[in-house]
C-alpha cells in the first residue's frame, strides 16, 4: 500500500473513533439514568417501596410542613393545609391547590426537596402529583392529594421538617421525553 | 548556508505571496507559526481578562467593573486560555517540531492541517464578539455548568459553536498529528527511538480524538436543551443537572492532561540538553505518559465530590486521582535523576524547564490534596483551587511552552534569542507569579470563595498581594514579546545545531530551518 492510502485508511478510523465517541458521550445519559436507578440515587419522582414495619410510634410526634413554589410559571400553587403534625408510621393524606392562570393549557412538573436533607430519605410517599407530569386546561383548578408515611426509623433529633414543591413548567415539545425517561416524568 | 535568509530559501516555493501565501499555505512550518502566533495574541487577549479581575478584587468592594461582567470575564478568561491560548500553542509546537524531530517532510494532511487552524480564527471571533452582544458574554463559568448555561442569553449560543469549531479544529489536527506519527517516521526510527515529544503529542492526540467529541456531545446537549425543547439537563422534563457534570468531566478531565503531557515531553527535550546527559528512564517515561493519559479516564467525579455522590463513589474516585501521582512522580524523579551529576548550564529555556519542574510539582502536591474527599468538601469552589489549577497550568503547561519557545526559536528564525531578556523574563515571571498565586492558598484554606467579585475584609490584604503579583506577570509576558520579535529580526547567528549537546534530527537541519525539509527521509541509526 502507498503511503497516501496508508494514511487515508488511518484517518478513516481515526475519524470513526472520534465519530462514536460523539455517540458516546449521548450515550452516557442512558448509561447515567440507568447508575443511578439501579443505585437508588435521584429517585425524586419515583413511587417509594411500602413501608415494612406499619407500627405507629406514638411516643413521639414530628411536624411537617409544607412549602410551595413556583418556577417561571403563571400558576398559583398553595398547600390546603400550612403544616400537620404526625406521628412516624402514621399514614397521611394532604392536599395542595394549583390553578392556571392562564388562557391555555400548560403542563408542569413539580420537584419535591426536603429540609433538613436527612429527613428526605425516611418520607415515603405512596402517592403523589409529582409522580406525572400535571397538564392544566385554561384556568383550570386541581385539588391534588400526596399520601405519605413518615418511617419510624428518623433520627430522633428530627422533630420538624419542611416538605417543599417546585413547579417547573414542561414545554409541549417535551412530553416525549418527559415520558421516555426514567419514571419520572 | 547559515547565511541564507529566509527569503531566498522561500525562492523555490512557488505559491501566493503577501496574506494570501498564509491563507493558502499547506506547509507545516507556515501553519504552525500561524498556530503559535494565534495562541500568543490569545494569551494577551485572555491575561487582559485576567488582570480585569484581579484589579477588581485589589480591594473589597465593587470598584472596577459589575458582578455580570465579572462573571462574563472569569468565564471567558477560562474559556479563551484554555482552547485560545494552551490548546493551539501546544498544535503549534506540534506542528513545527514533529515532523522535523521524526524525519518527515510535512504533515500526513497537509490540506487538513491548513483547515485546522483557519477554524480557529473565527471560532475566537465568536467567542470574543460574544461580549458585544445583549446579555455580554456566556458567564455560566468555563465549565459551562447547567442549569446556568441552559439560562444564559444568545452570548451562550456563540460560546457553543466556538467550542463546536474549536472542537472540530482539534479533532483533525490530532488525526493528522496520529498518522504522521504513526505512518511518516524516518527509516530506522522506531517507535521507542521517538524524541518524548513526539511520544507525548501522539498519547495525547489520542486523548483529543476521545475526549473533544464528548465535550461536543455535552455542548450539543444544552443547545438543544436551549433551543430544540430536549430536557437533558432539566429535572422538570426529567434530565438531572448532574449529568452535565458527569458528561462535561468525562471531557474536562483527560482535557486537564491534554495541556501538560505536551508540556512534559518539551521538558523532557530540554532537560538533557542542558544536563548533557542522556534522559534518565526514557522508556519508563513513555510509560508513565500512557498511564497517566489511561487513568485521566477513571477520575473525572473527583471534580464532583460535592454533588452527593455515594461514599463508595467517592472512595473509588479518590484512589484512583491519588493514583495519579505515581506515574507522574516517576517523570519528576527521571527529569531531577537527569540533572544529577550532568554537566549543567542555566540559558533561558533550561531555566524555565527547571522552574517548570520546581512550581509544576507544588501545583501538583496541591493536586493530591484536592484529591482527598474530605479535604476537597472544605476546598471546592475556593481560591485554594484556582491556586492549585493556576500552579499546574500557568506554571506548568505555559512555563514549558516558554521553555519551548526559547529552546527551538534558534531553529524557526535563524538567531539566538537574547539571553540576557530570556533571563529577564524568567526570574521576573516566576516571582511575579508566586506573588499572585502563593497568596491564593492561604484566601482558599481560609474560605474565600471563587467567581465572586467581593469579598470579606479579611481577605483583603493577601488580595492585595495577589492583584500586583498578577499585573507584574503580565507586563513581564511583553518581555518575551520583545524577546521573540528581537529574535526574528537578527541576532547571533544560530548553528544547525544550536544548543552544545542538543539531540535529534531537527538539529541535523539549517538554521532556521528551510521551508522544505527532508524530502529524502533521512536514515536513523
Amino acid at each position: 500500500m502507498s503511503q497516501a492510502s496508508e494514511n487515508r485508511a488511518l484517518l478513516v478510523r481515526l475519524a470513526v473513533g472520534a465519530i462514536a465517541m460523539f455517540g458516546f458521550g449521548f450515550a452516557l445519559v442512558p448509561f447515567y439514568e440507568k447508575i443511578c436507578e439501579v443505585a437508588g440515587i435521584n429517585d425524586i419522582g419515583r413511587r417509594d417501596d411500602a413501608v415494612v414495619n406499619t407500627q405507629v410510634d406514638t411516643t413521639r410526634t414530628v411536624t411537617i410542613e409544607f412549602d410551595t413554589n413556583l418556577h417561571d410559571l403563571a400558576w398559583q400553587f398553595r398547600p390546603l393545609q400550612r403544616s400537620v403534625t404526625v406521628h412516624p408510621g402514621e399514614l397521611v393524606q394532604v392536599a395542595f391547590e394549583v390553578v392556571n392562570n392562564r388562557d391555555y393549557a400548560v403542563a408542569g412538573q413539580a420537584i419535591p426537596s426536603y429540609g433538613p436533607r436527612i429527613a428526605g430519605a425516611h418520607v415515603r410517599k405512596l402517592d403523589c402529583f409529582c409522580f406525572s407530569r400535571q397538564t392544566l386546561e385554561a384556568r383550570e383548578r386541581r385539588v391534588m392529594p400526596v399520601v405519605f408515611v413518615v418511617d419510624a426509623d428518623l433520627p430522633g433529633d428530627v422533630n420538624t421538617m419542611t416538605l417543599s414543591y417546585t413547579f417547573f413548567e414542561v414545554a409541549g415539545t417535551q412530553a416525549d421525553v418527559a415520558a421516555g425517561r426514567g419514571g419520572a416524568g | 548556508m547559515a547565511a541564507v535568509t529566509p527569503d531566498q530559501l522561500h525562492g523555490h516555493h512557488h505559491g501566493p505571496t503577501g496574506l494570501m501565501r498564509w491563507i493558502t499555505t499547506t506547509n507545516h512550518k507556515d501553519i504552525g507559526t500561524m498556530y503559535l502566533v494565534f495562541a500568543l495574541i490569545m494569551f494577551f487577549a485572555g491575561g487582559v481578562m485576567a488582570l480585569t479581575i484581579r484589579a477588581e478584587l485589589f480591594q473589597p468592594g465593587l470598584q472596577v467593573v459589575q458582578p455580570e461582567f465579572f462573571n462574563q470575564l472569569t468565564t471567558m478568561h477560562g474559556l479563551v486560555m484554555v482552547f485560545g491560548a494552551i490548546m493551539p500553542a501546544f498544535v503549534g509546537f506540534a506542528n513545527w517540531q514533529i515532523p522535523l524531530m521524526i524525519g518527515a517532510s510535512d504533515m500526513a494532511f497537509a490540506r487538513m492541517n491548513n483547515w485546522s487552524f483557519w477554524l480557529l480564527p473565527p471560532a475566537a471571533l465568536l467567542l470574543v464578539g460574544s461580549f458585544l452582544v445583549p446579555g455580554g458574554a456566556t458567564a455560566a463559568g468555563w465549565t459551562l455548568y447547567a442549569p446556568l448555561s441552559v439560562q444564559m442569553g444568545m452570548g451562550m449560543d456563540m460560546a457553543i459553536f466556538a467550542v463546536h469549531i474549536m472542537g472540530a479544529s482539534s479533532i483533525m489536527g490530532a488525526i493528522n498529528i496520529v498518522v504522521t506519527i504513526l505512518n511518516m517516521r524516518a527509516p530506522g526510527m522506531t517507535m521507542m527511538k521517538m524524541p518524548l515529544f513526539v511520544w507525548t503529542w501522539l498519547i495525547t492526540a489520542y486523548l483529543l480524538i476521545a475526549v473533544m467529541p464528548v465535550l461536543a456531545g455535552a455542548v450539543t446537549m444544552i443547545l438543544t436543551d436551549r433551543h430544540f425543547g430536549t430536557a437533558f439537563f432539566n429535572a422538570a422534563g426529567g434530565g438531572d443537572p448532574v449529568l452535565f457534570q458527569h458528561v462535561f468531566w468525562f471531557f474536562g478531565h483527560p482535557e486537564v492532561y491534554i495541556m501538560i503531557l505536551p508540556a512534559f515531553g518539551i521538558v523532557s527535550q530540554i532537560i538533557p540538553t542542558f544536563a548533557r546527559k542522556p534522559l534518565f528512564g526514557y522508556a519508563s517515561m513513555v510509560y508513565a505518559t500512557a498511564s497517566i493519559a489511561i487513568l485521566s479516564f477513571v477520575v473525572w467525579a473527583h471534580h464532583m465530590f460535592t454533588t452527593g455522590m455515594p461514599a463508595a463513589t467517592q472512595l473509588f474516585f479518590m484512589y484512583a486521582t491519588m493514583l495519579i501521582a505515581v506515574p507522574t512522580g516517576v517523570k519528576v524523579f527521571n527529569w531531577v535523576a537527569t540533572m544529577w551529576k550532568g554537566s549543567m548550564t542555566f540559558e533561558t529555556p533550561m531555566l524555565f524547564a527547571v522552574g517548570f519542574i520546581f512550581v509544576f510539582t507544588m501545583g501538583g502536591f496541591t493536586g493530591l490534596i484536592c484529591a482527598i474527599a474530605p479535604i476537597d468538601i472544605q476546598v471546592q469552589d475556593t481560591y485554594y483551587v484556582v491556586a492549585h489549577f493556576h500552579y499546574v497550568l500557568v506554571a506548568g503547561s505555559l512555563f514549558a511552552l516558554f521553555a519551548g519557545t526559547y529552546y527551538w526559536l534558534p531553529k524557526w528564525t535563524g538567531h539566538m534569542p537574547s539571553e540576557k531578556i530570556g533571563k529577564w523574563h524568567f526570574w521576573c515571571s516566576i516571582v511575579f507569579f508566586n506573588l499572585a498565586f502563593f497568596p491564593m492558598h492561604f484566601l482558599g484554606l481560609a474560605g474565600m470563595p471563587r467567581r465572586i467579585p467581593d469579598y470579606g475584609l479579611q481577605f483583603a490584604d493577601f488580595n492585595a498581594i495577589a492583584t500586583i503579583g498578577a499585573f507584574g506577570f503580565g507586563f513581564s509576558q511583553l518581555l518575551f514579546v520583545l524577546a521573540i520579535v528581537k529574535c526574528a529580526r537578527g541576532g547571533e547567528r544560530a548553528a544547525a545545531r544550536s544548543w552544545e549537546a542538543a539531540e535529534g534530527l531537527e538539529w541535523t537541519v539549517p538554521s532556521p530551518a528551510p521551508h522544505h525539509t527532508f524530502e529524502e527521509a533521512p536514515l536513523v541509526r
